[in-house]
């Protein structure tokens, strides 16, 4: 049996910022979703059901906040689900909103997700201590950062490559009215020369802490006919692996390569490099993008650092990854896989403003989380699927 | 003996919220002695006020200062108060319809025995002592007195500095356990041992023990004690000052798979400056005096060169 | 619709689980025990999705371990929900509908007495104006319970019969953590405790956790005679407040009821960890009065956190499995005084089945 076909049709988000003093956790979310809907041209009242997404409970010191959220969210009276898979859970959610309708359950689903980390402090409530275990001694990045030696030693990477990844997204924020971090100055030197938090990990190479919402409108084939624009749905998948695990490959882990393989596969693409007209990829360090870019399949692996360096990923080169400014500018963790997935439909949907990539036919909405082993990915294209 | 060790943990945040302008207007009146409800579409007077019109989903907007005295919709004794409730001895939940307001609104009644509560009893509201515009500035309700009440108004309820965030301390106790086989690996610790297990599908061996293998969902079982002396798979420098830190910067964070194991342990590197460290360093375990060991891989002070040739690359580079 | 069957159910209830609250050692076991009702392994499973939550646990990505317990490599499939085990089964189905995957193993846990869990539960309050009152789970079920008896829907005589029936039954349980039932008229004469709530109307306090299989078609038959089909699956949500809800209904169930069909239902397992809750579901669902209650013991006598609703659906299809019965439907819950509710409808045919 086929997946019913199934549109984004209407893409919202907040102004992120590091502390949305002015509103609730409920206006967080209904700025979002209030901007979809009018996008979408619906209202609450049109919406069958409710998927909400969002990282750890603690960020908030809410245990399932959506029971709470329930009402201000136009959800009382309806369906609603919370999914929450780490990092990814902005990806995994649209895809659960999408499976509501690919399923044939519902015609219209409206899906938020959101971070409020002002809230509480994030690196707390990432590593709360437990008893036995040694105390976290390197903080967040000090996660990932060994992961990255690892992929620099590996590939033989030039040293700058994350500055280049850095400014360049930095310089994309500045065409998003949406974005976190706007700072004009951003260039490659400037990233060189900012601290080195968690060496090879520099200040500038790092995502900031957000407070921010994303939400998404997405309907049946019936519905998606009075859109002028919608972002058809190609392909979506879930992939995850352990934390840890004996010869567990970190730094292009198996979960990644099965999820990219089956996506696109799904989607009918053989070249990603050659059909993906844009790629928003959940980077929330510089080096994440050429990691990504050779785990996915834009780059042969080891060469994925090349792609970046010869500029084939700035907003006119060959491949624009992250035009919206990415994680790297905006990350309010639990909305930021929905955000790269809602870009994405932007893009499609020749809706993304001033950082629109002319023509963009097909792009990649990505996500991960956890150490590098929850994977979310969709593909949306602006024609309807053929298969 | 119980399989496995258990410690008490406390997780505990002061949690900064922001309000947002409903629920902010219902506490800046709080904080001025009045309680304010919201209008709904459908003409009710809800307290606390919705963030939100149940009906239309707009922002609630008009606002309405109800009575702080009102009656009893229902109420439960609290035989056992948790930690944090408004009385920490036997007192009543109840839900009070405030005079002016259409539903009720749940807080704490302050009556010293059962037989003093019931259904339909009057009730004001007892403010706090200071207050700073929380929930909590109402101290609980009490039972009517005769002639009216005491109204908290000291000042004229006004717009000017609202309360736009409220702090929220939320402390919460468990008793946190390890799972057995993380208990052997810590009792191990605590006699200078470090113990892994075979994975009897895969044979790799876990450091520490796992209760599933990740790769095949088969817990670990036959016991290896390993090697105190590792290679450095891959590492950082940190140099970034951060809350409960308890070394200087900078020093180095290190993957380090100890000879006979099969996944390495993330733990600290001293004992050399960290611009020396390496990929592929050889270092040993330098544990902490034996009187402070404890059920730690803690007692592992940190680990340190030994000395020796680093090993090849291609000996570690699938543990990356 | 494809046709999707519960295959599959297995089920760990205890006072205090001796472990660590990521429960691996537990679930280990209860995949162990699916594969073995299924003959499958776990490459013959399509899709994976679980339910726990963090605060339960007391830290941050409490589910991300649990992974290991199924063993991923090759990497699954998987998702988690922040919610009780029969929502992620009704994700699991999402993804069976799809046509994406035919088979599902969903599970969940929680180590409840790893805390103070009616205090714990005060975190799902809103966060504003309720939970710094840490207004316990019992007392808001207390509150609800005595809306209900002054507006004489109910009384504690009717409460206390629920009460009785449950542990009668559960002392056919093995899983059941508290049996013995006796007379209404002795566990009236009990002491109150968050009056009008006496310690037998309250669910007691149960680690553990539950898995369950899902299948479509021929991929059920060949696992089972008598598949217990899924012919209905609904679930709805009520606002939070105390105040404006009317605590003596519940119009989620109400609503989730409209959306299946219940004629023909001989077992109802509901998910009631207060007894007035389980007079409130039965008003709303209109069961009929030769509809067996519980015959499990229900969650009064044993409700593992997040996995205690979707222990009502395997409870529920288990019986089917067995040809004792031919339709059944589980119930599930969440939220404070019954404000989140599933209701999923199982038969022996796959006639009736939802399209």
């Amino acid at each position: 049996m086929a997946k019913q076909p199934a549109a984004v049709v209407g893409v919202g988000q907040t102004h992120h910022r590091a502390k949305r003093e002015d509103v609730s956790m409920a206006g967080l979310c209904r700025e979002a979703m209030d901007r979809a809907l009018a996008d979408a041209h619906m209202s609450l009242d049109d919406i069958d059901a409710i998927v909400v997404g969002k990282a750890p409970d603690l960020f908030e010191g809410v245990m399932m906040p959506e029971l709470f959220l329930a009402e201000s969210l136009g959800a009382a009276g309806k369906p609603l689900l919370r999914v929450h898979t780490a990092g990814s859970v902005g990806g995994s959610t649209a895809i659960v909103a999408s499976s509501l309708v690919q399923a044939g359950v519902h015609k219209r689903v409206l899906t938020v997700s959101f971070e409020k980390q002002s809230e509480s402090n994030a690196m707390w409530a990432l590593s709360v201590p437990l008893p036995f275990n040694m105390p976290v001694h390197a903080g967040a990045g000090g996660y990932f950062a060994p992961h990255v030696r690892s992929y620099i030693r590996r590939s033989e990477a030039p040293t700058h490559v994350g500055a280049i990844v850095a400014a360049k997204d930095r310089q994309n924020a500045l065409k998003n009215p949406y974005a976190h971090l706007k700072n004009p100055d951003t260039t490659v030197e400037s990233v060189l020369a900012s601290q080195m938090l968690w060496d090879p990990i520099r200040y500038d190479e790092t995502c900031p802490s957000s407070d921010g919402a994303c939400a998404l409108v997405i309907v049946d084939e019936d519905v998606a006919a009075a859109s002028p624009n919608p972002a058809w749905i190609h392909g979506t998948v879930m992939r995850s692996e352990a934390t840890t695990a004996a010869e567990r490959d970190q730094v292009n882990p198996q979960a990644s390569r099965d999820a990219a393989a089956a996506l696109w596969k799904q989607a009918g693409i053989t070249s990603p490099v050659d059909e993906i007209d844009a790629a928003e990829i959940y980077v929330p360090f510089s080096w994440f993008e050429p990691m990504w870019l050779e785990s996915l399949g834009f780059a042969e692996v080891g060469a994925g650092w090349r792609l970046t360096e010869s500029g084939a990923t700035a907003m006119d080169g060959r491949i624009p990854v992250n035009c919206s400014g990415g994680v790297l500018s905006s990350n309010p963790i639990g909305a930021s896989g929905m955000l790269r997935f809602g870009e994405a439909a932007l893009q499609v949907r020749g809706a993304a403003g001033d950082h629109q990539v002319d023509g963009a036919r097909r792009a990649l909405g990505h996500a991960y989380g956890g150490g590098s082993q929850f994977f979310a990915m969709w593909v949306v294209g602006s024609e309807k699927p053929t298969n | 003996m119980t399989r496995s060790l258990s410690a008490p943990v406390t997780v505990a945040f002061d949690y900064t919220r922001s309000t947002g302008p409903v629920l902010g207007r219902f506490l800046t009146g709080l904080r001025d002695g009045r309680v304010i409800g919201g209008r709904t579409s459908e003409g009710k007077v809800v307290v606390p006020p919705p963030e939100f019109d149940p009906v239309t989903h707009d922002p609630v907007a008009e606002f309405v200062e109800v009575a702080p005295t009102g009656t009893v919709a229902s109420w439960t004794w609290v035989p056992e108060p948790v930690k944090d409730q408004p009385f920490d001895r036997p007192f009543a939940f109840v839900l009070v319809t405030l005079d002016g307001a259409d539903v009720p609104m749940l807080h704490a009644l302050d009556v010293s025995s059962v037989g003093e509560v019931s259904t339909g009893m009057r009730v004001q509201v007892r403010w706090a002592e200071e207050r700073v515009g929380s929930i909590t500035d109402i101290a609980c309700f009490e039972p009517a007195t005769d002639g009216g009440f005491e109204t908290g108004a000291s000042a004229p309820s006004s717009t000017i500095d609202p309360v736009t965030g409220v702090i929220v301390p939320v402390s919460l106790d468990y008793l946190y356990a390890a799972s057995p086989e993380e208990s052997a690996f810590y009792r191990g610790l605590n006699e200078g041992r470090i113990v892994g297990q075979r994975c009897p599908t895969c044979q790799k061996v876990y450091v520490p023990p796992r209760s599933a293998c990740p790769t095949d969902g088969t817990p670990t079982a036959e016991e290896v004690e390993v090697s105190q002396t590792g290679t450095i798979t891959t590492f950082c420098i940190v140099n970034v000052p951060f809350l409960g830190q308890k070394i200087t910067p900078p020093y180095v964070s290190a993957y380090v798979l100890l000879d006979g194991a099969d996944i390495a342990v993330l733990h600290l590197i001293l004992g050399v400056p960290a611009a020396e460290v390496r990929m592929g360093m050889r270092v040993k375990a330098v544990w902490k005096p034996r009187e402070e060991w404890t059920y730690s891989l803690e007692n592992i002070d940190h680990f340190e060169p030994t000395g020796d040739p680093d090993a090849d690359y291609d000996a570690y580079k699938h543990h990356l | 619709m494809r046709d999707v069957a519960v295959v599959g159910f297995a089920q760990r209830q205890m006072p205090e689980f001796d472990g660590s609250p990521t429960c691996v050692e537990l679930l280990v076991p209860l995949l162990a025990e699916c594969y073995e009702q299924t003959g499958w392994t776990r490459r013959d499973v399509g899709f994976w999705c679980s339910g726990s939550s963090d605060y339960l646990a007391g830290r941050s990505f409490s589910f991300v371990q649990a992974v290991d317990a199924i063993g991923v490599i090759p990497p699954v499939n998987e998702s988690h929900v922040e919610m009780d085990l029969a929502w992620a089964m009704y994700e699991a189905w999402l993804k069976i509908q799809t046509g994406e995957v035919d088979t599902a193993l969903v599970y969940a846990f929680g180590k409840s007495s790893a805390g103070v869990l009616r205090r714990s539960l005060s975190l799902q309050l809103e966060p504003y104006t309720m939970t710094p009152l840490w207004p316990d789970t019992v007392s808001l079920a207390a509150l609800q319970a005595r809306v209900g008896i002054d507006a004489g829907v109910w009384d504690e005589a009717a409460m206390a019969e629920v009460a009785n029936r449950s542990l009668t039954d559960a002392e056919k349980n093995e899983h059941s953590i508290r049996k013995g039932g006796s007379s209404v008229e002795e566990l009236l004469a009990r002491p109150m405790y968050a009056d009008p709530l006496r310690k037998h109307d309250c669910s007691p306090v149960t680690d553990g956790a539950a898995a369950l299989v899902l299948a479509a078609g021929d991929r059920a038959r060949d696992v089972r005679e008598r598949p217990a089909w899924i012919s209905g699956l609904s679930h709805f949500i009520d606002p939070m407040s105390m105040g404006t809800r009317d605590l003596t209904r519940s119009p989620s169930t109400a609503r989730a009821a409209a959306d299946v069909d219940l004629s023909g239902v001989e077992v109802a397992e509901l998910h009631a960890p207060f007894s007035h809750q389980e007079l409130i579901l039965r008003r709303e669902l209109g069961l009929a009065d030769d509809v067996r209650v519980n015959p499990s013991g229900g969650a009064l006598t044993s409700n593992p956190m997040f996995s205690g609703g979707g222990i009502r659906i395997g409870e529920a299809a288990a019986r089917i499995w067995s040809g004792e019965i031919e339709r059944a439907v589980g119930h599930a819950t969440s939220g404070p005084a019954l404000q989140q509710n599933l209701l999923c409808v199982l038969g022996s045919t796959t006639e009736g089945a939802r399209n």
